[in-house]
């Protein structure tokens, strides 16, 4: 296996005329935690999306160029969008739970996989649950609807949903913005955790923020990369106008 | 200023009231005068034997055949509208949320076709009928039926779907679900509240309209044994009766319209008590 798991190539996006995404060529380290930084309005979130083709949603939007995951083009036409989106989780900036059981919510991407024994599942939401550190919080209340949920408690249980899938990556898109400081200092956690196995991939705006997660850092400013690096590089040593700008502004 | 401001308040407050009130007074007023008016005709002959001889100038027997043949008409035509509006309710906002155009033209088309007034497809209907040679029944009323509260449904439930965020069909992607999963897995549990207003609305219109199947489903003193039977219905008993100059035969027109009002008052209590089970994975 490489070090690399996604590799985009002169990847475009604009929506009618104006470019959102500016011929980005990106590669993402495997098993390490990459955070998207910039301004609000900079492509991050449209760069997110295009790694599990959301973009498809948005006619208005036309792509061109390579996202290849583990070498494979997931724009190419005969691909499978099931396996690509099931390589993924998503994580939101707000949590938005099925409407039905916090269990259900679980099994519902291991019934699309097509898994039905019962203990596999049972086993399955319980282990996701761990994983995501909210099992203890619901053990007991498993069949009770997922909207009843605090929000904090809602997103932790929208990435054990995504767990559940089997991803090698995570997408999250400004996961903590609409937490409190404690619940968002529990997802931080568990996103350290959860490098081990996974590739994480986080769009973030808060600097210090990226500083705690990330392992590799792109910083990105009207639909460009303008700067990429380790955390130490880009925050002791910027070398765009832009980026120093930004730090400035963020301290 | 802040005497302004609070004057203000006021006045709205009170406007408000006297709407709100005046609708609920408006609600019982009607309760009351069909109950009242109809309340001595009401009986368990009534509701439990067809027309006999002479009903229509005051002898006995009751209405069972515009009962029943009014639930027949509503229950099938309701089923037929969900079977046709459910997929294009949920399509309009799942399948084909790229056509956005498409889907707005639609959209007005059938916001025209609920302004129809029933007559006209009670017209309609009867033109098809003679076009293909077909006597008044209980199916060609079933058909036109359907067709005028198709958009209502439609409508009335796209309307509610229309405001699920796009986030719940992003997160339903990305779990791997296919566009009919989240349709009917993840949308149609999220609306279910606004899925039984919109059923509510049109077996209420169904079961309520008398021009549509004036001419389509046809009127007759016997229960219809096959679709290709004619059948009475309540709103069309009512109108008969109510034009009778006879005292006795306008009071069961009001006895009618009393079974009409409280046929369409369970379904609404029982329907809604039937998802409150359901609604508590939503709210």
């Amino acid at each position: 296996m490489s070090d690399t798991i996604v590799t985009i190539k002169g990847l475009n996006v604009n929506a009618g005329n104006s470019p959102i995404l500016k011929n980005i060529d990106l590669e993402i380290p495997r098993n390490k935690i990459t955070a998207l930084l910039g301004p609000s309005g900079c492509g991050k979130t449209t760069l997110l999306k295009c790694l599990n083709r959301l973009t498809d949603l948005h006619p208005q939007l036309q792509v061109s160029g390579e996202v290849l995951i583990d070498g494979e083009d997931i724009f190419h036409p005969k691909q499978d969008i099931t396996q690509v989106r099931q390589k993924m989780g998503l994580l939101s900036q707000k949590p938005f739970p099925l409407p039905m059981s916090i269990y259900k919510n679980i099994t519902y991407g291991l019934k699309i996989k097509g898994i039905k024994d019962k203990k596999q599942l049972q086993v399955s939401v319980e282990r996701n649950l761990r994983d995501a550190g909210l099992w203890d919080e619901v053990k007991d209340r498993l069949h009770t609807p997922a909207t009843r949920l605090s929000i904090g408690q809602q997103q932790r249980l929208c990435l054990a949903r995504g767990l559940a899938v089997g991803p090698e990556i995570i997408l999250a898109d400004e996961p903590t913005s609409a937490l409190d400081p404690i619940s968002s200092r529990k997802i931080e956690e568990k996103f350290l955790d959860l490098k081990n196995n996974y590739t994480l991939i986080v769009v973030t705006h808060i600097l210090r923020q990226a500083r705690r997660l990330a392992d590799h850092i792109v910083f990105m400013y009207f639909g460009e990369v303008v700067e990429q690096g380790t955390p130490d590089e880009i925050f002791n040593n910027p070398q765009s106008d832009i980026l120093k700008e930004y730090l400035r502004s963020g301290h | 200023m802040k005497n302004k401001k609070k004057l203000e308040e006021q006045i709205f407050l009170w406007i408000m009231r006297v709407v709100t009130g005046s609708i609920i007074l408006v609600f019982f007023l009607i309760l009351l005068v069909i109950i009242q008016k109809g309340w001595h005709a009401l009986s368990w002959e009534m509701v439990s034997q067809e027309p006999q001889g002479g009903f229509y100038f005051g002898k006995g027997g009751g209405i069972l055949n515009a009962i029943v043949g009014s639930l027949y008409l509503a229950f099938g035509s309701t089923f037929l509208a969900v079977l046709i509006g459910l997929p294009v309710a949920l399509g309009m906002n799942v399948h084909w949320v790229r056509n956005k155009r498409w889907v707005n033209i639609l959209r007005f088309l059938l916001d025209a076709l609920w302004g129809v007034p029933s007559i006209v497809f009670g017209a309609f209907g009867f033109a098809v009928m003679t076009y293909f040679h077909l006597r008044a029944s209980l199916l060609a009323g079933i058909i036109t039926v359907t067709l005028f509260i198709v958009p209502i449904f439609i409508r009335a439930f796209d309307e509610v779907v229309r405001t699920i965020p796009p986030g719940l069909l992003e997160a339903s992607y990305s779990l791997g679900a296919t566009r009919t999963r989240t349709a009917f897995g993840v949308f149609f549990r999220q609306a279910l509240p606004g899925f039984i207003t919109a059923l509510l609305l049109a077996f209420g219109r169904g079961i309520g309209d008398a021009a549509s199947v004036l001419f389509t489903a046809g009127y007759t003193d016997h229960i219809p044994q096959t679709l290709q039977d004619p059948t009475a219905t309540l709103p069309l008993a009512i109108f008969f009766q109510l034009s009778s100059s006879i005292p006795e035969v306008k009071e069961r027109a009001y006895a009618a319209a009393l079974i009409l009002t409280g046929i369409i008052l369970a379904i609404s209590v029982l329907s809604r008590l039937a998802t409150r089970k359901f609604k508590k994975n939503i709210l």
